[in-house]
């Protein structure tokens, strides 16, 4: 089995885990001699997780389970399916975890949608807030004890 | 005799980080001078039995003394000395006294630093972090003990994992450790702050080189870290999006934001309220990295079942500290007040923008890492949140704030002029539109958003660079005028520049991967295989021994086109005491880019299988890293950080008002 990914070292720094062995996945055999098509599962295999390796895609994994799945993702594709079909078909053994993208369904919407909602807000909240602020230039006299902060400020700041 | 000194004097650490958590808060309620000055010493004097125990541990690894279980678990005697030194920390207990030394030095240094700091914020400062060191010296003494003896000794080591028997061990969790565990000074600062109900300008300059400091150091570890995998792992990958990955990013990232808020803090007292809250976020985000790492509980499937005490401890710590400071934080803000009015279009609004979008970046990361975990505790159903996932979320999110950031350089404070600033980059922005469709036309049918990517380095890099030359060489004439303003510059101003410069190096060189080939073939002594411009030649197979492996060594000529650049090995290994094989990739650097060979398993036909990728312009990734580390060191030497020339505010005549920066 292997995990020799950075994580892996550091998780076996920090755990002292069992020994892994560096990945060197797709073997010279299992190369599709239409290079289009090769092309084609790779692009796919390196979107389905290796399910007995901890975070590694098949295409990455030299575990018996992901040299398997790489077979027949090629079979699949010389068969005729499309990427598509291939894919589904692999997630209609593993399930939805085999995808290291995860689906856009109900469950996962939220993952999908939180950074350009956590965004948005971010940039709405600091807008308001940048309005509220009055702007500098008709902001009223220096009170004196702004006048001394803004010696301090002066002072302290070297060209 | 010694492991047993060093183990207590990692129990009487303890004993003196409870006093420096507890007594100066106690000196400073009471108003008691001496009592409220105990920390410096406390801090010290743990720093200094810290140490004590850790050259303990050092000790029994050089001398393979295998009566410790530690030792035994993670030495072999024919390791060579660098690696008997550096599995000191290559396992979780030794890392975990390594962790506390960095944290305890920090408090040290924070003691004995000469920069004037008011009494109260110092006492604060150190009590706080003597807490943190309480917490995880006690982890270290309940959980994972590295002294304790095993009876009988066995008369061998089991070894060190052979992947981490490499230099990268040495370097890499040093600098990593020095950048998490300096984040919690600023955390204490920004405790101690909530605890005075105080805080300004002064707060702002004494923290900002401590958060520099770890921000510079983190920057090294994570990159160093990259390379290590990248050489290592013998597929030419630089970056997994794996949740160990995701631990040290988010600090980082938080850490980034950090040290642009506190400019901002610094100069216009503004943003005071954020910039608290974003440090004691950084060094939360550096004990859930800590957790996730140690707990295995998303990495492993085991999760706590290896040892649920550690998890659960560590658990516990985190609660503590993000809970506690947290509703600290939400009980005393209120009372800071707000200060520094700008305008939206101004040096601080740019800076304000930078911090939305890091800070969104980071809660990207924080929430592709962690909802698996969520989901599966709520639902029960298992999904996966890999690489595409991250780089569809955080690459959109980014690229913006980048787009931006030379006009954000170069506003002015207060109230910036945007026509201006976008004036002063048109020139910077222009090349970068020139290189990008120099580099769609030379490799037309190629990628497509990559040259988008090279364009968008390029502009990064020309913007910091004209920007500085702006600075130095307006209203300025002549060499001797133009060499004197550049010297006058504040070394910061250099290093903003350097560090955005250094962005910009990164970007060019991980857009450039979208142009890194592949190939995979089975060769036989004198055939050849080619993969974009680099071409080798098997010259030979042949076994070499090392100290603790045995190796299958093979040469390789390396051709560019037609010229031949210097032959390169790769090799496997087999370490003998775990009896478990390893794979070292043969790296030849062209330039800034490389060719990269990693040998697979021997074919029945009697070749070997090769890979061999060109990875073109791949070192810049790294070297954008290391000038981003330099910009900040640089910036650490800036006159107003200094730690050994206390500036003292004393009223002087109103000079002229400042130029902007």
């Amino acid at each position: 089995m292997r995990r020799a990914l950075w994580p892996r070292l550091a998780l076996a720094i920090l755990l002292a885990l069992a020994p892994g062995l560096p990945a060197r996945a797709v073997q010279p055999g299992e190369i599709l001699p239409d290079p289009a098509m090769e092309r084609r599962a790779r692009a796919i295999s390196g979107e389905l997780r290796c399910l007995v390796c901890q975070n590694q895609s098949i295409d990455d994994s030299d575990a018996p389970l992901a040299k398997d799945l790489r077979v027949l993702v090629r079979e699949r594709l010389v068969a005729g399916d499309s990427d598509t079909a291939v894919r589904d078909f692999v997630v209609a053994r593993y399930g939805d975890f085999v995808l290291l993208r995860p689906p856009v369904n109900i469950r996962t919407v939220m993952l999908w949608a939180a950074p350009f909602l956590i965004l948005l807000a971010a940039l709405v909240f600091t807008w308001r807030r940048g309005r509220a602020m009055p702007a500098p230039a008709s902001a009223a006299p220096l009170s004196d004890e702004e006048r001394r902060r803004l010696q301090r400020l002066l002072d302290s700041d070297t060209p | 005799m010694i492991v047993e000194i060093g183990h207590f004097a990692l129990a009487l650490a303890l004993g003196v980080a409870v006093v420096q958590s507890l007594v100066p808060l106690w000196g400073v309620a009471r108003h008691d001078r001496a009592l409220a000055s105990v920390g410096s010493a406390a801090a010290v004097t743990c720093f200094l039995l810290v140490a004590l125990a850790f050259a303990a541990l050092v000790t029994s690894y050089v001398r393979s003394d295998f009566s410790v279980e530690n030792v035994v678990a993670n030495s072999h005697s024919t390791q060579p000395l660098i690696y008997k030194l550096t599995s000191v920390w290559g396992n979780h207990e030794g890392s975990m006294l390594l962790w506390v030394l960095i944290l305890t030095l920090f408090g040290a240094l924070v003691a004995l630093s000469r920069r004037s700091l008011p009494l109260r914020l110092r006492a604060g400062t150190l009590a706080a972090q003597g807490m943190v060191t309480v917490a995880f010296l006690a982890f270290t003494l309940l959980t994972s003990n590295p002294f304790r003896r095993l009876v009988p000794a066995p008369p061998e080591g089991q070894d060190l994992n052979p992947i981490l028997q490499d230099l990268g061990l040495a370097i890499h969790p040093p600098l990593l450790y020095v950048g998490y565990v300096g984040f919690s000074i600023t955390y204490a600062f920004a405790v101690a702050a909530l605890i005075d109900g105080r805080i300004d300008a002064v707060w702002a300059r004494a923290v900002r080189p401590w958060t520099l400091l770890a921000w510079v150091f983190l920057t090294l570890g994570i990159a160093m870290g990259s390379y290590w995998a990248y050489y290592e792992l013998g597929w030419g990958g630089w970056w997994f999006w794996d949740p160990v990955e995701n631990a040290s990013l988010m600090p980082w990232l938080a850490g980034t934001a950090l040290i642009h808020s506190t400019v901002v803090m610094e100069k216009r007292d503004a943003l005071k309220v954020w910039t608290i809250l974003l440090a004691i976020l950084t060094f939360s985000l550096s004990l859930l990295g800590t957790f996730i790492v140690r707990s295995g509980v998303l990495t492993s499937v085991h999760s706590f079942a290896t040892d649920p005490a550690r998890g659960l401890f560590i658990l516990m710590i985190l609660v503590f500290f993000v809970g506690g400071s947290l509703a600290l934080f939400a009980w005393r803000a209120p009372l800071l007040r707000q200060g520094g009015l700008f305008a939206p279009v101004s040096r601080e609004g740019a800076l304000v923008v930078n911090n939305v979008f890091i800070a969104t970046a980071c809660a990207t990361v924080f929430i592709g890492t962690l909802y698996p975990l969520v989901l599966e505790m709520v639902t029960g159903d298992k999904i996966s949140v890999g690489p595409p996932f991250f780089n569809a979320t955080f690459i959109p999110v980014l690229v913006p704030l980048l787009l931006v950031l030379p006009l954000g350089q170069s506003l002015a404070w207060k109230r910036g002029d945007l026509l201006g600033a976008a004036q002063r980059s048109l020139a910077a922005f222009g090349l970068g539109i020139l290189v990008a469709l120099a580099t769609i036309a030379m490799t037309w049918g190629g990628p497509v958003l990559a040259p988008l990517g090279i364009g968008l380095g390029v502009f990064l890099v020309a913007g910091a660079a004209f920007d500085l030359g702006e600075r130095i060489s307006s209203r300025a004439s002549g060499w001797p005028a133009i060499w004197s303003r550049a010297k006058g510059l504040p070394r910061s101003a250099w290093g903003t520049a350097l560090a955005h410069a250094g962005v910009g190096l990164s970007v060019i060189g991980i857009a450039a991967v979208a142009w890194s080939t592949e190939a995979i073939g089975v060769l036989k002594p004198g055939e050849r295989l080619t993969s974009g411009r680099y071409t080798v030649v098997l010259e030979s197979v042949m076994p070499r021994t090392g100290p603790n492996f045995r190796a299958e060594v093979a040469r390789f000529q390396v051709f560019s086109g037609n010229r031949e650049l210097k032959p390169v090995e790769a090799a496997k290994r087999v370490y003998l005491a775990r009896n478990m094989p390893t794979t070292e990739a043969g790296i030849r650097t062209d330039g800034l880019s490389q060719a990269y060979v990693a040998l697979g398993e021997p074919q029945d036909d009697g070749g070997i299988a090769v890979r061999l990728y060109d990875k073109p312009l791949i070192l810049l990734i790294w070297i954008g890293a290391i000038v981003m580390s330099l910009g900040g060191a640089l910036s650490l030497t800036d006159r107003r950080f200094r730690l050994a020339t206390p500036r003292r505010v004393k009223a002087q005549p109103v000079a002229a008002p400042q130029p902007a920066e």
